[in-house]
């Protein structure tokens, strides 16, 4: 069999094992037939396990044959003169590592999550979840097209929300996952447009037509120094929602209030570094600008000296982890934005790993204090840190209160835009209802005759 | 012109009449549902085959066999061309999912014989080209939700207000255009009361309260089937499409624009289930208008792909929240209703329809908005974002009235609220159709396209290329381009078309100019 033949069939593979998992766990909840946990478990093993043996053999043949770059065409999903939908996969140095990652950790988090969750209500809805978020990380990655990297964008998204609104009979899990969709649905609103903007310049979306045909790091981008921008710009807000950078960072620790496994590899490991990933994919563009590079460097550096600062004083060992996992995540975007592209990727690589590790971890870090403090016969000795030292107590005070408010960028979120924005909205329903009541001659609208209750849009906010 | 091998345009309408006829003359509101759905599903039926046989006739246009409306009333009265052979099936499955996904504690104020005489009009409407006919069924329509309103006891004036408005401005539009030649571009004196009157009909600010208080006071399903058929767009296709000059439709497409945004942002702070539902609709259906009024091949192609997703997303949408209205009666948005449990398949039907009608990967609207945000941005790319906008903000509604809805709390019912048999199959009929639309779109979108240029050549045809600013043809402005399918038909015979959806082989009919009767 020849090479590109080989390589096209295992990345059929690749595609399609998350795809039937996603197929038959969709199905089997349409058609309200419960699976069994072990028939669940087995098949996100065998799933993770096909996609990862096929993508690991990828990389071996393209390692054996010399080869950096393979694109399978898959076909064109819709075509009509002047309009091409084409399905594109790309395996490069970029893509091959991080499906391998996302497999990897995937792999390992189902595997754990089969006994964390059992006999959990909820069992099969968090694996319906699970495989729609595998299947939109192995799409995200191998994109080779922006509309098929959108697509999988998406998936993902959908399926981090209501897994942080999983458990559904409390309201805090349900407000924290609407407060991340809110921001996904801006980061996937700007890629959107930077997909229509990328057709609109090079008549198609694939990545080859903007970036140019050299394989990963390498490229050119085929677009002016202005529209590298544009574009740019658009693209590092899709990447901040998604990998929660400044001023989008209020979600990560939010999105903690899902199920142990899904924080540690959605939040910790994969989703968090997906912004990271997009800006490595799209890194020609940000060669050829160089106030986007700035502005990405920019984003990068304020976002960890932001998530350092605040991770210092969490109480919750899930949030003192999120705030590590995002000054990491600002590293990886600072190095992407100052040019390096092998050095993030190793990052992403390495960081990955290491978080879901100690998000598993999590759960036992009190029994583990417990067996360390039983040994020594003591608490465990708390050394004060070289910031609490130089800093003047009523200073410390001060920044310890801005640091547990998060900077107060919620509230300036909330106050400056959020309810501005809504204000205005509640003043054109009033007004609509005065215009009904003036033309129906009394009262037209009888919902609003219901209480009014603490639970508005910007409370759920 | 072409024929139908059978009368399938006049049985989808006939049938649902002498439906009409024989349900209401039945007591028993059970028997009267059962012989409703025999009725709708028949219609169904008869729909489909008409879409199909006119698809194995590969022509632009075809009337019904044996002329039977011919021999009636002088002349041939429904045809089927590219634009309409969806949508009748559309609207027929509408209302026979309606019917089946009636509940019992429903049954009894909901007349089933009103809805099938609605069905029967709104087919009848969407089988007519001839646009005095259209004008007569679309005031014919608007009949129906009066009457309930009045039976209901509630006030009919910003309703009676609206439509009566409406109806007006279509019979002075018409008769303007009538008393003018039809091969010259028809001054603004004739196309201003038609845009006005597809505006209010099709509920583009300031004209959309009439529909937030239908849905107030009528039933939800009358509501409902009198506006996702979306009537409005197809008034505007047969009525001001073909004789409005391009800088008219744009800037009424940015007032459509501004309602889809305004739409989408207002449904975030409303506090009742059912007004949430029509702002959404707004939304979408002013989205359409935006497309339609765009006049490019993708930005047409888009408009009426998201006219078909749209209906049956927001369709089902809408049958959900009816089934949960059934349950729990009026939904508040201001708490937590936490329903989940109780209906986990109208749950998941929800977020599918939901997420369905604002363009979400792998279901039927994804393509739609992306042709639509395509084709908005080659028009104007400031209008792109501004649909992106509206579609993001519909998608944060959605989800945040799912979660209102369905979680936050756990509702504790001394009986069971599980969906039974009828809902079931609706449910997995319209979920089964989002994900098979969402997932092999080609053919609905290869038709789409065929429909988009067939409205563009009439354009063309009636105008005599005159309708678009000649700087602008110059520019290569692709809405009025002398010969526009031309170059695009020999295109899309590279397109992988189903079987007997290949490009005609000789060029297609073109359909007279779509004027008033007398002018033809």
């Amino acid at each position: 069999m020849p090479p590109e033949s080989l390589i096209e069939l295992l990345g059929y593979l690749v595609v399609a094992a998350p795809l039937i998992l996603m197929a038959v766990l969709g199905l089997a909840s349409l058609l309200n037939h419960q699976l069994s946990e072990r028939a669940t478990g087995r098949l996100v093993h065998v799933a993770v396990l096909v996609g990862l043996i096929s993508s690991t053999m990828i990389l071996g043949l393209m390692l054996a044959w010399g080869m950096r770059h393979v694109s399978i065409e898959i076909g064109s999903w819709v075509v009509i003169p002047d309009y091409h939908f084409s399905v594109k996969l790309t395996f490069d140095r970029l893509s091959v590592p991080f499906v391998i990652l996302s497999f990897v950790l995937c792999g390992v988090i189902g595997a754990f999550a089969n006994r964390y969750m059992h006999r959990e209500p909820g069992f099969h809805r968090f694996f319906v979840f699970y495989a729609l978020f595998l299947l939109g990380m192995v799409i995200t990655s191998l994109a080779g097209t922006i509309e098929t990297l959108f697509s999988g964008w998406e998936l993902v998204g959908l399926s981090s929300a209501l897994l942080v609104a999983f458990f559904l009979e409390r309201p805090a899990p349900v407000r924290n996952g609407l407060y991340v969709w809110v921001v996904y649905r801006i980061s996937d609103a700007a890629l959107l447009t930077a997909s229509v903007a990328m057709h609109h310049m090079r008549g198609a979306g694939d990545f080859d037509k903007l970036l140019g045909t050299d394989s990963w790091p390498g490229g050119e981008a085929l677009v002016t120094s202005h529209q590298a921008l544009v574009v740019g710009l658009l693209l590092l807000v899709a990447a901040a929602g998604k990998s929660a950078l400044v001023p989008f960072s209020g979600w990560l620790p939010r999105a903690m209030e899902g199920p142990t496994p899904s924080s540690a590899v959605f939040y910790g490991a994969l989703s968090v570094h997906l912004g990271a990933f997009l800006l490595l994919r799209v890194s020609p563009i940000l060669d050829s600008s160089f106030w986007l590079s700035a502005a990405v460097t920019a984003a990068g550096v304020v976002t960890a000296l932001f998530a350092a600062f605040t991770g210092r004083v969490q109480t919750d060992i899930k949030c003192a982890l999120t705030y590590a996992s995002l000054t990491q995540v600002g590293f990886i975007v600072a190095e992407i934005g100052l040019g390096f592209r092998y050095i993030p990727l190793i990052h992403i690589l390495g960081h990955g790993c290491l978080r879901t590790l100690q998000f598993l971890r999590a759960p036992t870090l009190l029994h583990d204090y417990r067996i360390m403090e039983n040994a020594i016969g003591d608490r465990l000795p708390r050394m004060p840190g070289f910031w609490e030292q130089a800093i003047p107590r009523s200073l410390s005070v001060w920044f310890y209160r801005l640091a547990m408010e998060r900077g107060y960028l919620d509230g300036w979120l909330q106050d400056g835009i959020v309810a501005p924005f809504l204000a205005v909205l509640q003043w054109c329903d009033a007004a609509e209802r005065r215009w009904t009541d003036f033309l129906s001659g009394g009262q037209s609208r009888e919902s609003d005759r219901r209480p009014p209750s603490a639970s508005t849009f910007d409370e759920l906010l | 012109m072409s024929e139908l091998h059978f009368p399938w345009l006049e049985l989808s309408v006939f049938v649902p009449l002498l439906g009409a006829l024989w349900v209401g003359r039945l007591r028993d509101a059970d028997l009267g549902r059962k012989w409703c759905m025999v009725f709708s599903g028949f219609t169904l039926l008869c729909t489909v085959a008409t879409w199909q046989d006119f698809a194995l006739l590969d022509t632009a246009t075809a009337e019904d066999h044996w002329h039977l409306m011919t021999q009636l009333l002088g002349r041939e009265l429904f045809v089927v061309d590219q634009l309409s052979a969806p949508l009748l099936p559309l609207v027929a499955m509408l209302y026979f999912l309606t019917a089946l996904a009636t509940l019992r504690t429903k049954i009894r104020r909901f007349s089933f014989a009103w809805m099938l005489f609605s069905e029967a009009v709104t087919l009848a409407t969407f089988s007519c080209k001839d646009p005095w006919s259209v004008v007569a069924f679309l005031a014919l329509g608007t009949l129906q939700p009066f009457l309930e309103l009045r039976a209901r006891g509630k006030s009919t004036r910003v309703y009676v207000i609206h439509m009566a408005l409406f109806i007006l401005l279509m019979v002075v539009g018409g008769v303007c255009v009538d008393t003018e030649d039809g091969n010259r571009v028809h001054s603004l004196k004739a196309i201003i009361p038609l845009l006005g009157a597809v505006l209010i009909r099709s509920g583009i600010a300031p004209f959309h309260c009439w529909m937030t208080d239908l849905f107030e006071h009528a039933t939800f399903g009358t509501a409902l089937l009198f506006v996702t058929p979306t009537a409005g767009a197809y008034a505007a296709v047969r009525l001001v499409l073909p004789i409005a000059p391009d800088w008219v439709l744009r800037s009424m497409g940015l007032i459509s624009l501004v309602t889809a945004v305004y739409a989408a942002a207002i449904s975030l702070v409303q506090r009742d289930a059912r007004r949430f539902f029509c702002y959404s609709f707004l939304s979408h259906s002013a989205l359409v208008l935006v497309g339609l009024e765009m006049v490019t091949p993708i930005g047409l192609t888009g408009a009426l792909c998201v006219w078909l997703s749209a209906g049956m997303a927001l369709g089902g949408f809408g049958l959900t929240i009816r089934a949960l209205e059934a349950r729990r009666g009026s939904l508040s948005l201001i708490e937590f209703q936490g329903m989940y449990e109780h209906t986990p398949n109208l749950a998941m039907l929800f977020m599918l329809t939901g997420l369905a009608s604002v363009g979400f990967p792998g279901t039927f609207g994804f393509v739609g908005t992306e042709l639509l945000v395509d084709g908005a941005v080659e028009a104007y790319p400031y209008v792109g974002i501004a649909v992106v906008a509206a579609a993001a903000l519909s998608g944060i509604a959605v989800v945040r009235v799912f979660f209102l809805l369905f979680t936050g709390t756990r509702y504790t019912s001394t009986v069971s609220l599980l969906i039974g048999t009828r809902e079931r199959i609706a449910v997995r009929t319209i979920a089964g159709l989002i994900l098979i639309g969402g997932l092999l779109p080609q053919y609905l979108v290869a038709s789409r396209y065929l429909a988009a240029e067939e409205i563009l050549r009439q354009r063309t045809m009636v105008a005599g290329g005159t309708l678009s600013d000649p700087h602008e043809r110059e520019a290569g402005e692709p809405a009025l381009d002398p010969l526009p399918g031309e170059a695009a038909v020999a295109k899309a015979t590279a397109v992988p078309l189903p079987p007997g959806k290949a490009p005609a082989k000789e060029p297609p009919t073109v359909e007279p100019p779509a004027l008033p009767a007398g002018d033809q």
